[in-house]
Formats: C-alpha cells, structure tokens, sequence
C-alpha cells in the first residue's frame, strides 16, 4: 500500500511540474508576447521599458530557472495582466471553481446513483423512462446545456443567468452573500452536473444488473432477506468498484466542463482565469493556473484511487496489472 | 432506434456535402434590414409553398410583423428578391440562419470526421507498434498517451490553439485545429489498439501467418488491425461528437474560425449573450443541431458498445 502510495504521489508531482513547464514554455514560445499584446496604446519605447521591467528580455532558460525556485519557494511570481501576485488571483478564483465542481459532482452522485440502482435493478415503464432520459442528459454536454439553461433563465426569470453573486463589490453581510451565491449556483452547477449524472446512471445500472445475478444475492433472497435490503446492502456494494473507478475520469471531464460554463455563465472561476492569461501572453499566471489545475487533477485522481483502492483490495495486490 | 440514429447522422452529412445546392442562401449573404428576424413559417398557396414578408416595425427592438397582404416563394422554388425568406430566422448581421447551419454543418461535421480518422489512423498505427514491437519507442509512445490521457482535454487543445498565432485564413485555422483534435485524440485509440494487439499476436493465425512468412507490416495490417475493428469504431463513435463539441468550443470563445465562416461554434458565438439568447432564441439553432449530432453518435456507439 505504501509504494503503491508513493508511485501515485511521484505521478501527482510529475503532473503538476510538467503541465506548468509546458504551459510556460509554449506561451513563452508562442508568437507575441504580453507588452505586444496590450494593443497599440504604447510607443516602442514603452514597450521595450514594460519588457525590461517584466523580465521578458531575458533568455528563456534563465526566465524558467528563476521560476522554478521561485514556485519552490512558494513566490509563484506576479501577473502581468492585474499587477497582482499570481498565486492571490489563483487562490479566490479556484475556490470558485472548486464550489462549482464540487456542487456539481455532489448534484451528479445524489441523482445519478440512486436512479442508476433503481433502472439497473427494476424492470417496466419507470426503467425505460430513467434509461431514455440518461440516453438524452449523457448528449447534452456543458456547452449546450449551459447555453438552454440561461435561455430558460432569461424567459422565466427562476434564476440569475449570470455571474456568481448580484453583489459583487458591496458590503454584504456573510450570510446575504451566501444567500446570493446559492442563487446564482444552480444554473452552472445544472448544466455541470447534467452529462456526468447521466452517465453515472448508466455505468451503475449496469453494474449492478450484473451483480443481482450473482449467486450470493440469489443465496440472500433465499435465506428471506428482502428484496430492498438486498439490493442495497449485498448487490449495491458489489458493483460499486466499475463506478468508483469512473470518479477518476470524470475529473478530467468536470474541469473541461467547468471552463465552459465558466465563460458562459460568466463564473469567476480558474478557467477563465486561464484562458484571459492566455489570451494576454500573461505568463506566469499562465504557469500558475496551469499548476494549480494539475494539482487538482492529481489530487482527485489520487483520490479516486485510494477511495477504489480502500473499497476493493485487488487494486493494490497487483492482480489486475 | 438506432436505424433513426444513423438517418439523423447520414442525413447530416449528406447535406454537409450538398450545401450549396440545398443552402437557400450563401452562408455570408447579410441582409442589412433584417437583423435578427424571427422565424417565418410557410404555408400552402394552392400548390406553392410561401411565407408572408416580414416588415421592419421597430429597428432599435428589432420587431417584425408579418404582412398578410403579400406573399413570398420559398427561395428554393424561385429567387424571388423582392423580400428574403428566413424558415429559421436571421442572425445578428441579418444572415439566414438556416443556410448558415447547412454551412456550417460542413465545417464543423467535416473537421470533426476529418480529426476523427486522423485520431483513428494514427492511433492504431501507434498502438499497433507499441503492442507488437513494444522496445523503447513503443513504451515512449505509450507514456505520451497516458500523460494525454489525464489531462482535460478542452484545456490542452485551448492552451495549444492560444499558442498558435491567432488570426489566420479559415483553411489555414482548419488544418490547424485539425491537428490539434488528432494529436489529443490519437491516445483513447491506442491505449486499447495496444492493448488488444498484445493479447493477439500470440494467438494461433498470427503464428502461422509468419510461419508461412508474413513480414510484420503484413500482420500489423492484414491481421492485427483488422482485429481492433469493434474497438476503433467505438472509439470514432466517442470521437466524433468530442470533436465537433471542442470546434463549438473553440470558436464560442473566439479560437476557432473567423466570423464570417459558418461553423456551428461561430453560430454560438454569435448567439453568446444572454440579452440576446432570450430574445432571439433561433440563434441558438446550431446547438441544437450538435445536441442532434452527440445524440445519434451516443445511440450507434451504445450498440457498437453491447454488441
């Protein structure tokens, strides 16, 4: 379990220095750079002043090694784009995403998993129901479902299209603005939560249709436990580790999904973050979004892992490899 | 079902291919006094199908009415230029939103097939060599798949479409993106072509494939790919709408193609407002199409998949 432990943590590392040296390297090689990208507003002269300044004249290799000891340092430098240091920005901006996504997949578990147990161990009109409307919900990613769901704000008025409070900016009481935020939430969490409970549903009607044929639920039945204690107890947990292990892929999909839904409902969150960083050939913003996302990638990875490691002991044993 | 399914994605394509025969207008034709006309619905007049012309009633709200008292052929039977014909409305520079979508669905329909068998092709080619030779290439290979793998997908082709110098001619911007979908894509096929390989090649026919002399190419070619086919299909099926998704992607956040292009992403960017999607909701015409596209796609994969 130990090394099995360690291998994962190593990979976590790799991740997290890899994707942000790549993300540096490729907007530092890209064409064009931040005192280019600030328009026509500026002389040659300003802009050669903002690149002295910036550090941008100085050689790639010594710009990535001062970097890096400074990300040791945890001096993740300062953005160019919002004179601020860079890891302040990251800091407010993934907690935002973070709500979002873990809204999102707590909203996908509590609906997905119960319908899933439900089609997989029923049969008749309500099964063919949940199946067709996880057929339709697994075909509506983020991007459409978003753009639907602020079309129905628009129209009805149920809830704030966009943005995460009403407020921003005004001395609000901490409660009013929690308030605000689980207003605004639904509607990107919605759109988030949608495909990913749909296919949760479908995985784990599956799984557990194969599982209530096992032997040991037709031994329990036979015994007289009943049919819901059954299913619940004895089939539910057998067919768990199939749907566990999509917890780890869907980690990937939900920050794919979150920048989208992030744009669209205008969501303060690192995606957008990200992605105006980009645009600006903000470099160690860039560098630093892309870190903090692979931080969490690795994180959730790891922790899908542990969590099928813990319910399912043939992970770790090697018999599966 | 999935006979339904397959028409939907044929017919599609099929009108992808035939755009500019089916197309009642170019995809860039802007009729200046028609911003954001709502959708006109035909009727019958004797055996002619035709709409009643909309008259401008309000230029700053952008209200129309219908004028009952004179009647317009539907552009297919007869240009008449006296009044355009809209079935599914205009966009924001007055543009048949319909055409647009017949445009469009060639971009997009076509990029994302195109990306597809690039993905398909070389990801077996990958997967293939890595299952068959292994040595260190393969291994290298395999160890670039599985870091492209966890990473989200949107976001890689995001940061290497960012890097890439912005504004370029709409062939060009093709090509690239393209790319950019094969090179995120290539790895969902090799994993498991790898995979599938490994535990073939030692089975019966391919023993005596060589045992009779079949150089490697051969076997990869003849017998181990063929081999892979359920699972390259499904991965297309898996592919596909990934693909068509990231180009709506891309160009919803001003990556993708230029504006005047049709793709289905440039529909949605100029859709994008909330302002605007409330009021003139047959802009959002091209998401539904990609809802229709990712649908059809789902239910053939699902029966590729049982199968």
């Amino acid at each position: 379990m130990a090394r099995y432990l360690l291998r994962r943590l190593g990979f976590a590392l790799l991740l997290v220095l890899v994707a942000s040296s790549a993300a540096l390297l490729l907007t530092r090689l890209a064409p064009g750079d931040f005192a280019a990208a600030q328009g026509l507003d500026l002389t040659s002269a300003q802009r050669e002043q903002l690149r002295e300044t910036l550090g941008l004249n100085q050689s790639l290799a010594e710009q990535y090694v001062s970097r890096l000891g400074g990300a040791l340092r945890f001096d993740f430098g300062e953005s160019m784009l919002y004179s601020r240091p860079v890891s302040a920005l990251i800091g407010e901006r993934a907690l935002n995403t973070a709500v979002l996504a873990t809204t999102a997949l707590l909203l996908a578990t509590i609906v997905g998993m119960p319908l899933g147990i439900y089609s997989g161990t029923s049969s008749g009109l309500g099964r063919a129901a949940v199946r067709m409307v996880s057929t339709v919900g697994v075909s509506i990613p983020p991007l459409i479902g978003s753009l639907g769901l602020v079309f129905l704000a628009a129209r009805t008025g149920w809830f704030p299209v966009g943005g995460m409070t009403s407020s921003a900016g005004a001395d609000v009481t901490w409660s009013a603005w929690l308030a605000d935020l689980v207003r605004h939430l639904p509607l990107p969490a919605l759109a988030l939560a949608l495909p990913l409970a749909a296919a949760l549903e479908k995985l784990q009607s599956e799984s557990i249709e194969t599982s209530v044929h096992e032997p040991f639920v037709a031994a329990s039945r036979a015994r007289g436990v009943d049919r819901a204690r059954v299913v619940l107890r004895h089939a539910w947990p057998a067919s768990l580790r199939p749907v566990l292990g999509l917890y780890g892929l869907m980690i990937g999909g939900l920050f794919s999904g979150s920048f989208v839904v992030e744009v669209v409902t205008s969501w303060p969150g690192l995606g957008r973050l990200m992605f105006d960083a980009l645009k600006a050939r903000d470099l160690f913003l860039v560098a630093g979004c892309a870190a903090t996302g692979a931080f969490f990638l690795a994180a959730g990875t790891l922790l899908a892992d542990l969590l099928l490691a813990w319910t399912d002991p043939r992970v770790t044993s090697g018999d599966e490899a | 079902m999935i006979r339904r399914a397959g028409i939907v994605l044929a017919s599609q394509t099929l009108v992808a291919v035939l755009a500019p025969l089916v197309a009642p207008y170019d995809a860039g034709e802007a009729f200046r006094g028609f911003l954001h006309a709502p959708p006109m619905r035909p009727h019958l007049e004797g055996l002619t199908p035709v709409v009643h012309p909309l008259v401008l009633t309000d230029l700053l709200e952008s209200r129309f009415e219908r004028d009952p008292s004179r009647t317009v052929r539907l552009p297919w039977m007869q240009r008449d230029n006296t009044a355009p014909v809209f079935l599914l409305g205009s966009d924001d520079f007055g543009r048949d939103v319909l055409s647009r979508l017949l445009y469009g669905a060639r971009t997009s329909l076509g990029l994302s097939l195109i990306a597809t068998l690039g993905s398909v092709v070389i990801g077996a080619l990958a997967g293939a060599w890595a299952g068959y030779r292994g040595g260190w290439v393969g291994d290298a290979m395999m160890r670039v798949a599985d870091l492209v793998l966890v990473l989200p997908v949107i976001y890689v082709v995001l940061v290497l479409r960012a890097v890439l110098p912005l504004v370029l001619p709409a062939s060009t911007v093709f090509l690239l993106v393209a790319w950019i979908l094969v090179a995120v894509g290539w790895p969902y096929v090799a994993r498991g072509v790898r995979a599938i390989v490994a535990v073939e090649r030692s089975r019966q026919y391919v023993q005596a494939a060589q045992s009779l002399g079949a150089g490697s190419f051969r076997i990869l070619t003849v017998h181990l790919i063929p081999a892979c086919a359920g699972h390259l299909l499904v991965q297309a099926t898996l592919l596909l709408p990934a693909f068509i998704l990231a180009e709506a992607t891309l160009s919803f956040v001003g990556l993708g193609f230029p504006d005047p292009v049709a793709s289905w992403g440039t529909m949605l960017a100029g859709a994008g407002n909330y302002n605007a999607i409330a009021r003139f909701p047959w802009t959002l015409a091209s998401a539904v199409a990609i809802f229709l596209v990712v649908l059809a796609t789902n239910l053939i994969g699902a029966r590729g998949r049982s199968a």
